[in-house]
């Protein structure tokens, strides 16, 4: 428990060797840079406010630079306890810059203090960081000098205080109960108003007026409570506003009360349509703070049904997607498909879309006697399936007149933007991070990355069709070399301790119940880590302060960034093209608001 | 019925043939409104609604009796008149249309020597109701809906005249009862088959059914024109879709299928099995394809159908004057 951040085993000795840390201290001097040593696996440096727009600036414009903005936001460190070593702060907020170029990441931190709550803002250089900064601002109060709209993004326009700081209460046992009443009903709603002017737009122009048009929150092709505002001109969109929030349930904030163990479930509803494929970044990053190294059937098990729900996901979507560009038929038929995944994942999992199934150092259950004859049954029918969707749906003269050249951008937009997953792969750029990073056991497997190459939305859509097939060849390959083993690491955190080590002694039995009521205690310190998850890369950046729950989880998400994308795809579009786009992005409004 | 004359007799006869006619085409509508779900459940891997009465057949009179206890609501920001009128000339416009429509030799509410061309004042009529409606609402997208809905109709309609007006030159009449007579010997769908496609394409636009169903366009419009409306009011929207849909099927068996015409079985029989194999072919349509974009719809009514339509009635007309100088 006493371990200091300073004095960890994992010293700061790969970043130092940096090459892009290096080129930091050159220009900002030795003093400039602190490095600090974490489980993060990547090199995490704090700087001072005043060189940090120049910082971002070197690395986005090095050779071989940092094209992307993968995450940023904060943490508040008032009731932080171990953090020797550190420059003194009260909130730091966290730049976290992704190269693909050189397949590396560098996290930026910046101090802050109570008094004086305030950051440049880096929307020039990284346009994503649009909503990240509004969401910092939202969740903790901390301003942004010379962000073009700095508002409220998930919360409510009429909300009080910044939920994710520490002294803003997390449970509804806090606060007073909840009334609506007439008159507060209109405030909300007079708050929810759209005003053009708010957002720099015109509301005509000589010739015509704008048609303002609200797309949601309740829409059927919002895919959720998604709200966006058109500006039309007839049918041509001018410009539109994405507004999100309307399904913020708090994740982050609850990952502050719950045990390391409990809050599995709640990562399960995150990416609603991925299920275990959630859980597998959240356990990744509480093993490498834990210091737990998985048995290789463990490891089998967890990406088998990973890329089981990776296919029940893009069903979904391929359903979905062709609903959108209006065909009423092929959502009922790749719904008959994940029901057929769904008896598998439900043989073994017991559950169907959330089952909350992988553990701190392992999974909840063993694979239970006939696993394969019912996961070889799925892997036997679907390629015929996919075939069909591709000669019925993909190889339609409609299809492909709605979305070839529909929505399309190119890679260095894409990376601009924060784009990952699918939507990056489908503008030709090869980073899939199963490749890439392997994570997680992948790197025993033998499967292609799918490319696109015009980033449309066709390639959007045929391109996870291929990533399907993809999938269930690795399946295949787990079927076949399942290794033997143990479903659970032999660990004193693995959590819930085997059941057979409990019945030895009154010791052992005390042992066991803590952890079982507290859930491990984990040592201080920060881990983070990425997994290609079904929309892109999804990310748990974790803070131990040496408790049973976490001191901050930051959960970076995909569909954050490809809504935050949207007007800049869509700008002279038509209404039923953006009906395309919104189908071929493959959101869930739980994996943007969390 | 001693009393009678023969001339009141004829007309009471003749009023009964028109209620029956008129009953037949609304019920047809209704049944459509549940044949269609059944069959969308067959191709679709699914049961579709089969819980009502013996394999779904009550179904239909308990949506009658849901849509009729619904709450007729007017937005209060409509537009009352306009908004009432909308559904009233929706299905009116069309069930005035099965006027001209013979059925067999002997059934037909009225031989009008203008037969075809009243049918085509009625479709012009029914785009009102869509624009009242979607005027009226004073919703947005029902706005959208009704532009949509008026710039489709009125460019399908253009040729959609034209695509009959081979069958008129053949058949040397407007008069539906002789355009039928004049197929005896070769249905009208070999000579005049560009004629067949260009109305049978006009006529799903006019109906706005599946993949022309822009004006309603879910995905997009989220219902379009009639979002607003409910209970009954919407019922006769919803009704008067599928009572269109047996118009277009019926027009197209009469004109292109020599209507009652056929070895064997009755002329009734052989009427409504060729009016229920096109009612078939638009679920079918439903169930296949996806929706293009609304630009693309129109530009294929200006650029592709209008001009085949064109060719085709110069053809058919140098045809006829070679073949039967006057």
């Amino acid at each position: 428990m006493s371990a200091d951040i300073s004095t960890t085993e994992h010293s700061a000795a790969g970043a130092i060797d940096d090459p892009v840390v290096a080129a930091l201290k050159q220009h900002f001097g030795e003093h400039a840079i602190i490095e600090q040593a974490t489980l993060t696996g990547l090199p995490v440096l704090w700087l001072s406010r005043e060189v940090l727009v120049e910082a971002l600036r070197l690395l986005r414009d090095m050779s071989e630079p940092f094209e992307m903005l993968y995450d940023l936001s904060a943490t508040d460190e008032r009731l932080r306890t171990h953090r020797q070593g550190l420059p003194d702060a009260d909130f730091t907020v966290f730049y976290h810059l992704l190269s693909v170029t050189r397949n590396r990441d560098v996290l930026l931190k910046v101090a802050l203090h109570e008094a004086d709550l305030s950051l440049p803002s880096c929307v020039s250089l990284y346009p994503n960081a649009n909503w990240y900064e509004r969401e910092v601002w939202d969740m903790f109060g901390i301003g942004f000098a010379g962000h073009p709209h700095l508002s409220r993004i998930l919360m409510p326009p009429t909300w009080q205080g910044h939920p994710l700081r520490k002294d803003h209460g997390a449970r509804a046992t806090e606060f007073d109960p909840y009334t609506l009443t007439v008159e507060g009903q209109e405030v909300e709603q007079h708050a929810l108003q759209f005003k053009p002017e708010d957002w720099g737009m015109k509301r005509g122009n000589a010739d015509t007026e704008f048609m303002f048009l609200n797309l949601g929150p309740n829409h059927p092709s919002a895919h959720g409570a998604f709200r966006l505002v058109l500006q039309l001109d007839g049918e041509e969109i001018v410009d539109c506003v994405p507004d999100i929030g309307y399904h913020h349930r708090g994740a982050e904030k609850m990952a502050e009360r719950q045990t390391w163990h409990s809050f599995i479930p709640y990562t399960d509803r995150i990416d609603y349509t991925g299920g275990v494929m959630n859980n597998f970044p959240y356990v990744l990053a509480v093993e490498k703070l834990a210091g737990i190294e998985v048995p290789e059937r463990v490891k089998t098990i967890r990406v088998m049904m990973a890329e089981m729900f990776r296919i029940t996901s893009h069903l979904l979507f391929l359903g979905t997607y062709l609903q959108d560009l209006g065909a009423m038929s092929p959502v009922f038929f790749t719904f008959t498909d994940r029901q057929k995944a769904y008896e598998v994942i439900e043989a073994i999992t017991g559950s169907r879309m959330h089952p909350a199934w992988f553990r701190i150092g392992g999974t909840a259950m063993d694979l239970p006697r006939g696993w394969e004859t019912l996961m070889q049954g799925f892997l036997d029918w679907m390629p015929k399936r996919l075939r069909e969707y591709e000669r019925s749906m993909m190889e339609n003269a409609i299809v492909r007149d709605r979305t070839r050249h529909v929505a399309a951008f190119t890679t260095r937009e894409a990376l601009a933007w924060g784009v990952t997953g699918p939507n990056l792969r489908a503008t030709g750029c090869d980073f899939d991070l199963r490749k890439k990073r392997p994570y997680g056991g992948y790197e025993h497997f033998d499967f292609e990355v799918p490319l696109g190459s015009n980033g449309d939305a066709f390639d959007r859509g045929q391109l996870r069709i291929e990533e399907m097939r993809q999938s269930l060849r690795i399946i295949q390959q787990c079927v076949d070399h399942m290794p033997a083993g143990d479903y659970k690491a032999d660990h004193p955190l693995t959590t819930p301790p085997p059941r057979e080590r409990m019945l030895e002694h009154i010791e052992t039995l005390i042992t066991h119940f803590l952890q079982v009521s507290w859930g491990p205690v984990l040592k201080p310190n920060e881990s983070l880590s990425m997994i290609e998850a079904t929309k892109g890369i999804n990310s748990y950046y974790l803070t131990s302060d040496g408790n049973t729950m976490s001191y901050r989880t930051r959960i970076r998400t995909p569909s954050f960034p490809h809504l935050q994308q949207i007007p800049a795809v869509m700008r002279g579009g038509f209404v039923p093209d953006l009906i395309a786009h919104l189908g071929s992005i493959d959101f869930v409004m739980a994996d943007v608001d969390r | 019925m001693n009393g009678l004359s023969p001339q009141v007799a004829a007309a009471l006869m003749a009023m009964l043939q028109a209620v029956v006619i008129l009953l037949g085409a609304v019920l047809l509508g209704a049944v459509m409104t549940v044949v269609e779900r059944r069959l969308l459940g067959l191709w679709q891997d699914r049961h579709g609604p089969n819980r009502v009465g013996p394999f779904g057949s009550l179904q239909l009179i308990a949506d009658m009796l849901k849509i009729v206890f619904k709450e007729d609501w007017i937005p209060p920001f409509a537009d009352r008149t306009l908004f009432v009128l909308a559904p009233a000339i929706a299905m009116a416009s069309l069930l005035l249309s099965f006027i001209i429509i013979p059925i067999t030799p002997g059934w037909g509410v009225a031989d009008f020597n203008i037969g075809l061309l009243f049918f085509l004042a009625m479709a012009g009529i029914n785009v009102y109701a869509v624009l009242f409606g979607g005027w009226s609402s004073g919703n947005k997208y029902a706005l959208l809906g009704a532009m949509r809905a008026s710039a489709q109709t009125l460019s399908y309609e253009v040729f959609m005249g034209l695509s009959l007006m081979g069958v008129v030159a053949i058949a040397g009449s407007f008069n539906m009862r002789e355009i039928v007579n004049a197929q005896q010997g070769l249905w009208f769908v070999i000579p005049q088959f560009f004629g067949f496609c260009t109305f049978l394409i006009a006529g799903i636009a006019v109906t706005h059914r599946h993949p022309f169903d822009q004006p309603e366009a879910e995905q997009e419009l989220a219902d379009g024109y009639h979002i607003e409306y409910s209970g009954m009011k919407f019922g006769m929207f919803f009704i008067g879709e599928y009572v269109g849909m047996v118009l277009v099927s019926v027009l197209i068996v009469t004109l292109f299928f020599g209507g009652w015409h056929g070895p064997w079985l009755p002329p009734i029989v052989w009427f409504a099995l060729k009016t229920s194999f096109f009612l078939l072919l638009f679920v079918l349509l439903r169930a296949a394809l996806p929706r293009p974009r609304y630009d693309r719809v129109m530009s294929f009514g200006w650029k592709v159908c209008l001009p085949l339509t064109l060719i085709n009635l110069l053809v058919t007309g140098a045809v006829i004057l070679v073949v039967d100088p006057l």
